[in-house]
């Protein structure tokens, strides 16, 4: 076993780890902190991949955008958030066998294909340039469209998130 | 040197906890992070393949890189909008449990 498998194991561990500390921590603001250890653990995946732009949009997109704005959110709301009571469904039982039936059934289907155990060698340098990635997006003939389309899904999501948040008796009082 | 199954593994496991959490979980905001892991499992299976397809031809492939990107886009898009409609919520019914939010039960 190299070292990179070990480091890979030991990434691999950690994530999963806090994810499920993510979906049982009782405290709300807890599993927001447990989801951003998460998000390091995949940035550091998308960094053995040798994704290394992805691995940087990672932390500065998930962690320093989402998750914050997931914390504001739970802050927001703290009172609700310390209520007590069960922290799960009563049918959590039917959800835990939901997941663990889906994950034998997608490592089933998965181990049968030929290329399951292919060895990722790593890449020669300079053929993982986020250059050709961005003549890639403002190419017409080639992902130019879906660019744009992403770009016009976020101010709509920016503008219908501050429609919808909006304290309309606070407004009108003013 | 790491074979591409540990890497669908470790997704697939990372899908199947978000899963739990999504079906799981009573506080809506709970559910939301359950679906934030399922979309990193997801982009670990992208970047996954992007880099099998990469090693298996000289010409570079952007494509993978590129539906990651997009995943990136939705997700930050989808989780504002969600957040919205949380706080939303919490102002009028002064709840964010997703069992008691049955205004369209039939």
């Amino acid at each position: 076993m190299t070292s990179l498998q070990i480091v890979f194991l030991i990434i691999a561990a950690v994530t999963l780890a806090s994810a499920v500390m993510v979906v049982t921590a009782r405290r709300l603001m807890h599993a927001a902190l447990w989801l951003i250890l998460t998000l390091l653990g995949v940035a550091a995946v998308f960094a053995t991949l040798q994704a290394n732009f992805f691995a940087v949009v990672q932390v500065l997109v998930y962690i320093g955008a989402i998750a914050i704005l997931i914390i504001f959110a739970i802050m927001m709301t703290r009172e609700v958030m310390s209520v007590t009571g069960p922290r799960l469904n009563r049918g959590w039982g039917w959800a835990a066998a939901a997941a663990a039936g889906g994950l034998a059934g997608l490592v089933a289907v998965l181990s049968t294909w030929q290329g399951f155990q292919t060895v990722l060698e790593p890449l020669p340098s300079g053929s993982v340039g986020v250059g050709a990635l961005g003549e890639a997006f403002l190419d017409p003939n080639r992902f130019a469209v879906p660019f744009e389309v992403a770009s016009v899904l976020l101010v709509a999501a920016m503008v219908g998130a501050i429609y919808i948040a909006v304290d309309r008796k606070v407004v009108e009082e003013q | 040197m790491i074979p591409l199954s540990w890497y669908l593994m470790l997704a697939a496991a990372l899908f199947a906890i978000g899963l739990f959490g999504v079906l799981a979980r009573r506080n809506a905001v709970a559910v939301l992070l359950g679906i934030e892991l399922m979309l990193n499992a997801v982009n670990i299976n992208l970047l996954a393949f992007w880099h099998r397809s990469q090693q298996l031809s000289a010409e570079p492939h952007v494509t993978g890189l590129v539906f990651a990107a997009i995943v990136f886009a939705v997700a930050a898009a989808e989780t504002a909008v969600a957040l919205a409609l949380i706080i939303s919520v919490y102002r009028r019914r002064d709840t964010v449990v997703v069992d008691e939010l049955d205004l369209l039960r039939g």
